[in-house]
C-alpha cells in the first residue's frame, strides 16, 4: 500500500508535537531557576507566569493532541490496510488546531494570558486565549471523527472480525476524548467566552471548576493511551516476544475509557462547592481505574518475560538482562514502568480521599504529574517516534546510540528532578509560586531540594535538545534509506472471535452516559437549584 | 477467548487490594468521619464587608462556650485576614474562609488543614492541631502575580498556656 501522504499527515503532526515541546522545555529550565532565586537578574513574576502558563498550554494540550493525532492516523492506516479517511477533512482538523495554537499562543507570550493551562476563573485572561483554546480542542474532533469512520468503514467490510488491537485502542482513545472534552468545552462556550466577551457579567467559579474536574482526569488518558497502544501493541515484537493476551488488553483499554471518566471530582476533594458524598463515589470509581493500571503492568511485563525468555534469559530475572536493551522502544518501556511504579504509587496517595489534604496544591502535585505524564507518558512517544520515525522519513535512526543516551538522560534528569519535588510538597511547599518570600524558618529547608532540582531541569532540557537533534538530523541530513514498516505484536494465543464487548464500543458508550449522568448529574445541577452568586472579572 | 490462568489470580490480587484501599477509606469516612472540606454553602463575596459572618469586626477566632473555636478569615489578594492568629493545641477547630475576589487554596504545612477557597462559597475545615509553634498558612492556588506573597501567620500555643493568657490575639502574636 502506498500510503506516502499518511506518512506525511502522521510526520507533520508529530513536528508540531516535538516542536511544542522543546519551546516548552527551554521555558521549564527558565521557571526552575527563576523560582529557586538563586540568580536575581532574571527574576520577573510577570515573566514566570507567562512561562508556566505557555509551558503548560505546550506540553499538556500541543505536544499530546498532535502526537496522539499523528500517531493516530498512522495505526489506523497500518492497522486496518486502509487509506485516510478523507485526508482533505484530516488535513482540515490539523489546520483548524494549529491556528488554534497560534491564536492561543499571541497572548500567551505576551502574558495577556497568564491564567496557567487550567485557566481557573474568575481571573480573566484575553479572549483569543480561550478562542484559541477551542479551536485547538476543535481541530482535534476532526481526527476523532477520521478515526470513528475509518473504524466502522473496516467493520463493515469485516464484519464479526476481531478489530486489531491498536486500532481498537486508538477508537477507544477517540471515544474517550469526545467525552472528556465536553467537559471543558462547555465551560468555554457556555461560561467563559460569554463572560470574556461581556454578554454576561459574572461566572460561577464552582461550575466552572466542575465542568472542568469533568475533563481534568480523563485527559490524562488521553494521553496516556498512545502509551499504552505501545506497550502492547508495539513493544513485545520489538523485544522479540509476543503478546501475553489480547483479550485482556481490551478489557483493559475498556475499562480505562469507561471509568476514567466518571471520576474527575478527586481534583476537587478540596473544594467547598461539592458534597462529601460525590466525593466520595469519585473515589471509589479512581480506585477502579487503577485495575487496568494494575492488568497492563502484569501483562506487559509478562510479555516482556517471553521474548527475555525466547532471547535465551534464563532462571527468576536472567530474562530482563537478555531483552534488548539497545532498542529504543524497548528501553523507553522499562524506564517508563520504573517511573509508573513511582508516579502510580503517589498516585494512590493523591487519590486517597483523606490523604489528599496533606499534599494537595502543594509542590507534591506537581512533581507527581511531572513524574508521570513528563516521565511515564512521554518517554514512550520518545521511544514511538524513534521507532517510527525510519518509517515515516524513509531513512534509518541517524544514531542509535544517541537514542539511548537520550532515553537514559531523560530518565535520569526526570528522577533528579521529581523527587526533591515530592519532598518539597511534604516539606509544605506550595505549587506555582514564582519565589519564595514567606518570613519563615520552614523555608530554608526547602533550599537544598530547589538546588537540586535545576541539576535535573538542565539534564532534561540537554536530552530535548538530543530528541530534537536526532529527529532532525535523521530525517533531513542521512542519504540511506529505509523501507520497513511499523510492525505489531502478535498476541500467543491467536484471537479468532470475540464477544460483542470486547469488540465494540456502543454498549460502552450507554454505559458510560448512564455513569455520567450518575457522578455529574446532580453534582451540576445543584448549581441552578441554589442560590449562587457569580464573579466579576478579575485580572492577575 | 483466552484468558490466562495467572491472568485471572493477577486481576483478583489487583481486585483485592483495590478493594482493601477502598474499603480503607470509606471506613475511616464513615466510621471516622474523616471527610474532605465539603461544606456546599454559598456567599455573595462581593459584598463581604456587609456580611454578618465576615465583615472586618467579625473576623478571627470566637469560642464557644464548649471550647470549641471558630476561624474566620477572609483570603484576598495578597493575604488571609486577620494576617495573625494564635490557636491552641488540642482544641477542636473550625475554620470558616471565603474570598473576596478570585480562587485562592490554603495550607498550613504539616497538618491536614487544607482547603480550596472558592469565590462564592464558604470552605469550611474541622480539625484539630497537636503542636505548638510557628506556622504560615499559606496560599496554594495561583490567584495572581503575588501569589507568592500571600500568607498569614499562626502560632499555635499548648492547651494550657492559652487557658492562661484567655485569647491572646492581637500584640499577643508579635512578641
Amino acid at each position: 500500500m502506498n500510503n506516502a501522504i499518511e506518512k506525511k499527515l502522521a510526520l507533520t503532526h508529530f513536528w508540531v508535537a516535538f516542536g511544542a515541546f522543546a519551546l516548552a522545555c527551554l521555558m521549564g529550565i527558565y521557571q526552575v531557576i527563576e523560582r529557586s532565586g538563586f540568580i536575581g537578574w532574571i527574576q520577573s513574576r510577570e515573566v514566570y507566569y507567562a512561562s508556566t502558563s505557555t509551558h503548560g498550554v505546550l506540553m499538556a494540550f500541543v505536544l499530546t493532541t498532535f502526537f496522539i493525532m499523528g500517531f493516530g492516523y498512522y495505526v489506523a492506516t497500518t492497522t486496518l490496510k486502509l487509506p485516510v479517511w478523507n485526508k482533505t477533512f484530516a488535513w482540515a482538523g490539523f489546520w483548524v488546531s494549529l491556528t488554534g495554537v497560534v491564536l492561543a499562543a499571541l497572548p500567551l507570550l505576551t502574558g495577556a494570558a497568564s491564567v496557567l493551562y487550567t485557566f481557573y476563573p474568575p481571573m480573566q485572561a484575553h479572549v483569543l486565549f480561550y478562542i484559541g483554546a477551542t479551536l485547538l480542542v476543535v481541530g482535534s474532533w476532526f481526527w476523532c471523527v477520521s478515526m470513528l469512520v475509518m473504524y466502522m468503514q473496516w467493520k463493515k467490510a469485516n464484519p464479526d472480525q476481531p478489530v486489531p488491537l491498536a486500532m481498537f485502542a486508538t477508537t477507544a482513545n477517540a471515544i474517550l476524548w469526545l467525552w472528556t472534552s465536553a467537559g471543558v468545552a462547555a465551560e468555554v462556550l457556555f461560561q467563559l467566552i460569554p463572560w470574556v466577551l461581556g454578554w454576561v457579567d459574572t461566572i460561577d467559579a464552582g461550575l466552572a471548576r466542575t465542568l472542568f474536574a469533568w475533563t481534568l482526569h480523563p485527559i490524562v488518558y488521553f494521553w496516556l493511551i498512545p502509551a499504552y497502544t505501545a506497550f502492547y501493541c508495539l513493544v513485545p515484537k520489538q523485544a522479540g516476544g509476543y503478546l501475553f493476551t489480547d483479550e485482556m488488553a481490551r478489557a483493559a483499554f475498556i475499562v480505562l475509557v469507561v471509568f476514567s471518566l466518571p471520576i474527575g471530582f478527586h481534583h476537587l476533594y478540596m473544594d467547598p462547592e461539592q458534597g462529601s458524598g460525590w466525593k466520595l463515589l469519585h473515589a471509589v470509581g479512581t480506585f477502579v481505574v487503577t485495575l487496568p493500571t494494575f492488568i497492563t503492568g502484569f501483562t506487559v511485563i509478562a510479555s516482556l518475560e517471553i521474548a527475555g525468555r525466547l532471547n535465551g534469559g534464563k532462571g527468576l530475572f536472567g530474562w530482563i538482562g537478555a531483552l534488548p536493551w539497545t532498542n529504543p522502544l524497548v528501553l523507553a518501556i522499562i524506564l517508563s514502568l520504573l517511573m509508573l511504579i513511582f508516579g502510580g504509587f503517589g498516585g494512590l496517595i493523591n487519590a486517597s480521599y483523606a490523604m489528599n489534604a496533606m499534599i494537595h496544591n502543594t509542590a507534591w502535585v506537581s512533581g507527581h504529574f511531572h513524574l508521570i505524564f513528563g516521565g511515564t507518558t512521554i518517554i514512550m512517544y520518545f521511544g514511538i517516534a524513534y521507532y517510527f520515525w525510519p518509517v515515516l522519513t524513509g531513512k534509518p535512526l541517524f544514531s542509535n546510540n544517541l537514542a539511548l543516551i537520550q532515553l537514559w538522560t531523560w530518565f535520569i534528569g526526570m528522577v533528579i528532578l521529581t523527587t526533591p519535588w515530592h519532598i518539597l510538597g511534604l516539606l509544605g511547599q506550595p505549587r506555582r509560586i514564582d519565589k519564595v518570600n514567606y518570613n519563615n524558618l520552614l523555608t530554608l529547608s526547602w533550599e537544598p531540594y530547589e538546588i537540586t532540582m535545576i541539576f535535573g531541569g538542565l539534564v532534561l532540557v540537554a536530552s530535548a535538545g538530543l530528541l530534537i537533534y536526532i529527529l532532525a538530523k535523521t530525517q533531513f541530513h542521512v542519504t540511506e534509506t529505509y523501507d520497513g514498516e511499523v510492525e505489531y505484536a502478535e498476541p500467543i494465543h491467536e484471537v479468532k472471535s470475540l464477544p460483542a464487548y470486547l469488540n465494540s464500543f456502543s454498549m460502552w458508550n450507554w454505559v458510560i452516559a448512564g455513569y455520567m449522568l450518575i457522578a455529574f448529574g446532580y453534582p451540576i445541577a445543584q448549581f441552578f437549584l441554589m442560590k449562587t452568586y457569580g464573579s466579576s472579572p478579575w485580572g492577575y | 477467548m483466552h484468558i490466562d490462568q495467572l491472568e485471572k489470580k493477577w486481576a483478583t490480587i489487583a481486585l483485592g487490594i483495590t478493594g482493601l484501599f477502598v474499603s480503607v477509606i470509606l471506613a475511616s469516612a464513615f466510621f471516622h468521619g474523616i471527610h474532605a472540606p465539603s461544606h456546599v454553602e454559598t456567599i455573595d463575596s462581593a459584598s463581604l464587608h456587609l456580611s454578618s459572618e465576615f465583615a472586618e469586626d467579625r473576623i478571627g477566632i470566637e469560642e464557644d462556650a464548649s471550647g470549641h473555636i471558630t476561624v474566620r478569615i477572609v483570603a484576598g489578594r495578597y493575604g488571609f485576614y486577620p494576617q495573625d492568629i494564635v490557636l491552641p493545641t488540642e482544641t477542636p477547630l473550625t475554620f470558616r474562609m471565603v474570598s473576596q475576589d478570585v480562587i485562592h487554596g490554603v495550607h498550613i504545612p504539616m497538618t491536614n488543614m487544607s482547603t480550596m477557597i472558592v469565590p462564592g462559597y464558604v470552605a469550611e475545615v474541622k480539625t484539630v492541631l497537636h503542636h505548638a509553634g510557628a506556622y504560615p498558612l499559606l496560599c496554594n492556588e495561583y490567584c495572581g502575580m503575588g501569589h507568592a506573597h500571600m500568607w498569614n501567620n499562626i502560632k499555635v500555643i499548648s492547651k494550657a498556656q492559652w487557658d492562661v493568657l484567655k485569647h491572646p490575639q492581637g500584640d499577643a502574636s508579635h512578641e
